[in-house]
């Protein structure tokens, strides 16, 4: 029967899925996070595969036990109102499955929000990652370098990754080593990863962002921690500082290929977190403002202090011509 | 804007696809005159307020946008076929899977289920009409004119091209800067309008217009079901108006709710697109449910298994749509609370759908199973859509949909769930109600071929995508390389895509084929069903019942059936009717052109056009219509020339 064998498709279908993970990223983890959803991914399948399983057996009973061709001529269907324990039973369970699972999601999410178990104590590297159209920006404070399109990290070390975006909303996706958070521009997501295996993995921006976004892929490269000294030595040596002027540029670029500079952007552009976030001005520091030019003249104020915090709003913009824009914003 | 701005220039397809519009328009304009048709149009379609004409018009259009969705879906689906492949350039791509998604929601599923409830629901609880028949007619020529507004954007002045979501800032004026966007604020807040008054207008004609002896646990499941889904869309809706409202402030006034700068939150978006979005899915799944509740029930033979559960599931369903709407984006970084909340409500929406999936399966226990095509598709439903069901659960948890969010894993859910859940529905309901509308039934051999290609087509184009998303490839890209891997399997999807055209190829023939030749119905009961629609003539007299009729338990005409008692009990008398007007009809276009001045932003004609808008509203203020009567010798006539069984 045509339906039987659709079935069969199906079912052999997830067994493919079951047995033949390698090619399948998701399923393939390199990282303690992304293992943990792997296997809750593969927990869920199973525990839905058994669900299917009771729909499809009841299915096929009813449908080849019941059919018309089958009956009697004279046959009469009952009038049947329902079972009282029969509707128990398929809330009960569900309820059971639904609580099972409802556990394991929130074990799971805390679990991957968190730096991965076993790296707590190591301090975790920190890398920011910008989005733009339609580039990665990556910036290493601590070390003082910058790449685009690529990133290089350490295995076997917990890494910070600190994102927002000059743009639409992005999603920094590496699948092999964890899943996706959102780069926005008026707020830093932070994403917890470790690679436990030295290589080059496939990175990506997942989240629709206009007409390059298809090529907004960039190369995540663990490597053995020596490696990594080398090739920061490497850059810090030979690669250019970055000026704000080539940020810029770089900003304004759609593809711009890989890059790697000697300083950070975050010197003169910082990202919108802390004090620099996007909606931090709704209460107090809007105060703060009045307060300020109340008591003092406005041209007498800090200036590198007030330059700062209006550029970090102008950050989120992605015209110079938004300082016009900031002035009536402090008011 | 520059006059050469104005058309969408430089595609060879879009330059197609605007002398076809033009051929086409012509071929309608010369056919109405050279067969006379005009004033058989006016009279008797664009001024209708008839439920089932007004149904009719909503099942047309549908079918209509069925088409254009699926070109769009064929144009992707030819795109993605090989690896770089060069058919569509990015921006194009990006045109065609708005469109494609903005259309099939709510320009083909929102009217195919309105439109089954306008023809079906009045019929079901023994009423004449819907409570305000203007009203309806207002409506729909409302969502005609959104419509037929975004459908011209591809030729003038280009699609919306960021995503159906479209999410800002990716939307913005900064991003976006054609008039996409516009149409895309202003035709879906004209269309959803029309949206909203139906949904009042249903709550008031199930609430107040049944049948003496229907008490609400008598109703139909379909009715139930469209009460439930009015419900839904009157708290939903608003929250789309204003999102919308504010979308156009900041596309057209310079205000800067969603933008990046000056303090516009871009989530903001997100979230109140999402507060209305997660319940739309629910708008148009829960009348589907209602659809195959009948159909199955009719084609076992039996009453429909655990009725009160199943209303009790409904209304459960309608409440945690509305608790569920930030798991489309765990990712944006709210902490474990908030999602693991988020995932807890997602997955206990599988409980009340399970319970709906087991009755139904009850409903066929002991049943006499009868495999005619609208039952086909609900039996194909039920397996295909418990795999969008259980994906969804998967889905619904947080730290796993970190994985899946985004990607094709994501799309092959929502269409497991859609086309199942909404689209086979709508072909069932087609199938199952179309003889009452004309009096015959669409031929059962051909709605049978077409059903198999449909389900396996479907099947081969969309399960594909489950391990396309597992394998890393996002949705909405417009190519992918080879080195990725995605070439065989994106293959696959597309060969199925061809058999899901010619599925529905062969389903718009069987309409054709039927239409001309197959055999005429007389009894106006071919099912041998159980509610009320089917115990008057087909096609349905305008009047709907000679005589109103009594009700005593659940499948009333199927008890009467069995030798119970009276459906129609006492004379007929005159009856009591609306008058047919023109005003809904001019209403809907002048609101196309107010919305299309407005997407241009020309300010003097939007003006004009907005005060002929008050204009209307107010000659219907002052408007006295009783309505018309029909006398009881032209109802007997009718009667008599219909079957006359009932007189």
């Amino acid at each position: 029967m045509k339906r039987k064998g659709l079935l069969l498709a199906v079912f052999s279908a997830f067994l493919v899925l079951l047995t033949g993970c390698n090619n399948l990223a998701v399923l393939n983890p390199k990282g303690p996070v992304a293992k943990t959803q792997s296997n809750v991914i593969i927990f869920s399948i199973l525990v839905m595969a058994l669900v299917l399983l009771v729909v499809y057996i009841l299915y096929v009973y009813m449908l080849t036990k019941y059919r018309a061709s089958k009956a009697a001529p004279d046959y009469e269907p009952p009038h049947m109102e329902g079972n009282k324990w029969l509707e128990i039973t398929w809330i009960t369970i569900p309820v059971i499955i639904v609580t099972i699972l409802s556990v394991v999601t929130i074990r799971s999410t805390a679990a991957v929000e968190k730096v991965p178990e076993g790296y707590e104590d190591q301090k975790p590297l920190v890398i920011y990652a910008a989005s733009s159209n339609w580039k990665w920006h990556f910036s290493y404070p601590e070390e003082g370098i910058e790449t685009v399109n690529y990133v290089n990290f350490p295995t076997n070390r917990p890494v910070e990754f600190r994102l927002y975006a000059y743009g639409p909303i992005s999603s920094f996706w590496i699948p092999q080593l964890g899943g996706q958070k959102y780069a926005m521009s008026d707020m830093v997501n932070k994403l917890n990863l470790v690679a436990e295996h030295a290589g080059s993995y496939m990175g990506k921006n997942s989240n629709f962002s206009g007409e390059g976004f298809a090529h907004m892929e960039f190369e995540a490269l663990a490597m053995t921690s020596k490696d990594y000294e080398e090739w920061l030595d490497e850059v810090k040596t030979t690669a250019p500082k970055l000026t704000e002027q080539e940020f810029d540029s770089l900003l304004k670029e759609s593809h711009v290929g890989r890059k790697s500079y000697s300083s950070t952007h975050l010197e003169f552009r910082p990202a919108p977190e802390g004090e620099n976030a996007g909606h931090n001005h709704g209460g107090s520091e809007e105060m703060d403002m009045n307060s300020e030019s109340g008591e003092m003249d406005h041209s007498e104020m800090d200036h590198s202090e007030m330059d700062h915090s209006e550029m970090n709003m102008d950050s989120t913009g992605t015209d110079d011509a938004g300082a016009a824009d900031h002035s009536s914003h402090g008011n | 804007m520059k006059w050469d701005e104005f058309f969408v220039t430089g595609e060879p397809m879009i330059y197609g696809a605007m002398v076809s519009i033009v051929v086409a328009s012509l071929a309608i304009l010369i056919g109405l005159t050279y067969f006379k048709k005009w004033g058989y149009l006016w009279r008797e379609w664009l001024t209708t307020v008839d439920h089932k004409r007004i149904g009719i018009m909503y099942i047309i259009s549908a079918l209509l946008m069925l088409f254009r969705g699926g070109v769009d879906a064929l144009l992707m689906r030819a795109q993605l076929a090989m690896p770089e492949n060069g058919l569509l350039d990015g921006q194009h791509y990006n045109e065609i899977f708005t469109t494609h998604g903005v259309i099939m929601i709510l320009f083909m599923a929102m009217p195919f289920i309105i439109g089954l409830m306008n023809v079906v629901v009045p019929l079901q609880i023994g009423a004449r009409d819907v409570a305000f028949p203007r009203l309806n007619a207002v409506s729909f020529w409302l969502f005609f004119a959104g419509a037929m507004l975004f459908n011209i954007s591809f030729v003038i002045g280009g699609s919306p091209d960021a995503g159906w979501t479209a999410y800002f800032p990716l939307a913005s004026l900064e991003f976006s800067p054609t008039v996409g966007n516009n149409y895309y604020s202003i035709a879906i807040q004209i269309a959803g309008i029309g949206t909203l008054m139906t949904g009042v207008n249903f709550i008031a004609t199930i609430l107040k217009m049944r049948a003496k002896g229907m008490t609400l646990m008598k109703m139909p499941m379909f009715t139930w079901s469209v009460l439930i889904t009015c419900v839904i869309i009157l708290f939903a809706f608003p929250v789309l108006t204003v999102a919308l409202a504010l979308m156009m402030f900041d596309r057209l006034f310079g205000s800067q709710f969603f933008t990046m700068a000056n303090g516009g939150m871009d989530m903001l978006w997100a979230n109140l697109f999402w507060v209305w979005g997660h319940p739309e899915v629910y708008i148009v799944i829960l009348p589907a449910f209602g659809i195959y509740s009948e159909i199955i029930s009719t084609f076992s033979r039996k009453n429909l298994y655990g009725y009160k559960s199943m209303v009790w599931s409904m209304v459960v369903i309608s409440l945690l749509s509305f608790l569920v709407w930030a798991h489309h984006f765990y990712t944006m970084g709210h902490g474990v609370m908030v999602n693991g909340v988020f995932s807890v409500t997602t997955m206990a929406i599988a409980i009340p759908t399970g319970v709906k999936i087991f009755n139904w399966l009850f409903t066929m226990q002991k049943g006499r199973i009868e495999f005619t095509t609208p039952m086909l598709y609900s039996l194909a439903f039920i397996p295909i859509f418990t795999i969008g069901g259980v994906t969804g659960v998967m889905l619904a948890m947080a730290s796993a949909d970190y994985q899946y969010h985004n990607t094709m894993f994501l799309v092959a859910h929502f269409h497991y769930v859609l086309i199942p859940g909404t689209v086979f529905a709508v072909i069932a309901g087609f199938y199952y109600w179309f003889p009452k509308l004309f009096g015959f039934r669409l031929d059962e051999r051909q709605g049978k071929r077409a059903f198999w290609w449909i389900i396996i087509s479907f099947n081969v184009t969309f399960f594909p995508l489950f391990f396309l998303g597992l394998k890393g490839m996002t949705r909405r890209m417009y190519t992918y390389s080879e080195s990725t891997g995605f070439g065989p399997l994106n293959l696959l999807a597309s060969i199925g895509s061809v058999g899901l055209a010619i599925g529905f190829i062969l389903l718009v023939y069987n309409i054709y084929w039927s239409f001309r030749y197959a055999p005429r119905d007389t009894t106006g009961d071919p099912w041998n069903a159980r509610t009320l629609e089917w115990s008057t003539h087909s096609p349905v007299p305008e009047y709907n019942f000679a005589i109103e009729p009594t009700v005593k338990g659940l499948d009333p005409f199927w008890e009467s059936k069995k030798g119970g008692h009276q459906l129609y009990e006492g004379k007929i008398e005159e009856i009591h009717m609306p008058n047919n007007s023109g005003q809904p009809f001019i209403l809907g276009i002048i609101f196309f052109f107010f919305g299309f001045f407005m997407v241009f932003s020309w300010w003097v004609p939007a003006i004009i056009a907005g005060i002929g808008v008050v204009v209307m509203l107010a000659v219907r203020s002052f408007e006295r219509d009783h309505g018309r009567h029909i006398p009881v010798k032209e109802i007997l006539e009718t009667e008599a020339r219909l079957g006359g069984e009932q007189a």
